[in-house]
């Protein structure tokens, strides 16, 4: 039951969130608390995302540690005796199962020339860089609609006077009849 | 209205939270062979950034140069919201009598503190942008940071005071720089006769790279610094506008 809830817990937060958003755009009367709830609404949509790219306790984010180092192909290329194997050379032993096996077994000394061989990152090890980056850029498109919101409802306040959306209705019909 | 919003919510919330609860169907959190995170796409970026690029922050890399369209409109998208707001609110009326804010003397404590903590914030900005390759960090937040220390600026003072260092003309022509500045690492390969957006060519162009994977990681900072330039001025045109209810003088 314990495994269950850790499991899910994120989920039911995300559509708590997502639900309490939702209805505060829908119910709520003034517009400013509208807009808070499109942003209650927005947060919980990148929460969904963030959590669906956490992965088992042993990852972490999706930045190689030391600097890439380990996994540099140019630092690897810079510590090997022969410095002069080219890129494609590289990138046709990757395509090799037979060479990969190698490449996991004896670093470096394989008999292509010495070349050190990075290594290969595992996926299991980190975080799915895919949805971060996504949200990444959600998070500056929200701000950017927020900042457009708050300018068109303080134009409404300026034209209308008040922000609540009933007496909003009724200003505007009255224009509209006369 | 607001029970009936009440009833409706509470049911898609609770089909919502049946359809998430099932542990066939739904996937756990931190499963590493959910298809989120057992997809090619995303198993490819996590093996071969650093192969391609030599950038070891992933994020980085998916964000400037696998994913270069999106990121280049979604810069695209923060320009058109900040002219949007100009568009929207900006007034060249003469101000109201209720909008006359007396040009007070900043307090002592604010001002020496703000005075130490602007360099230090703007520094941070571009360590921000700089290192958004190997560490948490780049064009966006970096230039949402850059952006706050001019708004300090603008609260702290008044807004002419900010105006004078960063002009509302200088920030819009800003905007456009950074988008401009972001086509151009897109426009120069296609000279050279590969795709746009795909900086592996502009090894021939770009000084101190020998190679494509860094002549992709220096255009990936290149692009970086064009979003930079976007987000730093949309933000500042954003607070000076709401917050001057389009007028540009006075303010909070």
């Amino acid at each position: 039951m314990e495994e269950f809830i850790q499991s899910k817990f994120n989920y039911w937060i995300y559509v708590l969130l997502m639900m309490l958003g939702l209805w505060g755009m829908i119910a709520k009367n003034n517009l400013i608390k509208k807009l808070i709830g499109m942003s209650i609404f927005q947060t919980a949509i990148i929460l969904f995302y963030v959590s669906v790219a956490v992965k088992s306790e042993e990852s972490t984010i999706p930045i190689l540690p030391h600097h890439g180092h380990d996994y540099s192909f140019k630092y690897a290329e810079k510590h090997a005796k022969h410095a002069d194997h080219d890129h494609d050379d590289h990138h046709g032993h990757e395509k090799d199962p037979h060479h990969k096996e190698e490449k996991h077994g004896a670093h470096g000394a394989s008999g292509h020339g010495g070349v050190a061989h990075p290594k290969i990152p595992k996926p299991d090890n980190f975080a799915n860089p895919l949805p971060h980056v996504l949200m990444l850029t959600a998070i500056v498109v929200g701000v950017a609609i927020l900042g457009l919101a708050l300018a068109i409802s303080q134009k409404i306040y300026r034209h209308y006077g008040t922000l609540e959306e009933d007496e909003l209705l009724k200003k505007v019909r009255a224009e509209d009849n006369g | 209205m607001k029970v009936l919003t009440g009833i409706v919510v509470t049911f898609v919330g609770l089909l919502l939270l049946y359809g998430v609860s099932d542990p066939e169907d739904f996937p756990a959190w931190g499963d590493p062979h959910s298809p989120a995170n057992a997809s090619p796409i995303s198993q490819y970026f996590i093996q071969k950034t650093i192969r391609d690029s030599e950038v070891p922050n992933m994020v980085t890399a998916v964000l400037a140069d696998y994913r270069g369209y999106d990121t280049m409109f979604e810069t695209v998208v923060v320009f058109v919201a900040g002219i949007a707001i100009f568009g929207v609110i900006r007034s060249y009326e003469q101000e109201d009598v209720e909008l006359q804010v007396s040009r007070r003397r900043p307090d002592v404590i604010p001002k020496r503190t703000v005075r130490l903590l602007i360099p230090i914030i703007q520094i941070f900005a571009l360590y921000v942008l700089a290192h958004g390759h190997s560490s948490p960090g780049g064009g966006f937040q970096g230039g949402v940071i850059m952006g706050a220390s001019f708004i300090m600026i603008a609260l702290v003072w008044d807004l002419e005071t900010a105006l004078k260092r960063f002009s509302e003309k200088l920030a819009i022509a800003c905007a456009g720089i950074g988008i401009l500045i972001y086509a151009a690492f897109g426009l120069v390969p296609m000279f050279y006769g590969d795709e746009f957006l795909n900086y592996g060519i502009l090894y021939k162009v770009l000084p101190a790279t020998d190679s494509r994977e860094m002549a992709r990681y220096y255009a990936m900072l290149g692009v970086e610094v064009g979003v930079m330039f976007t987000v730093t001025s949309v933000m500042y045109l954003i607070y000076a506008l709401l917050a001057t209810r389009g007028r540009m003088k006075g303010g909070l």
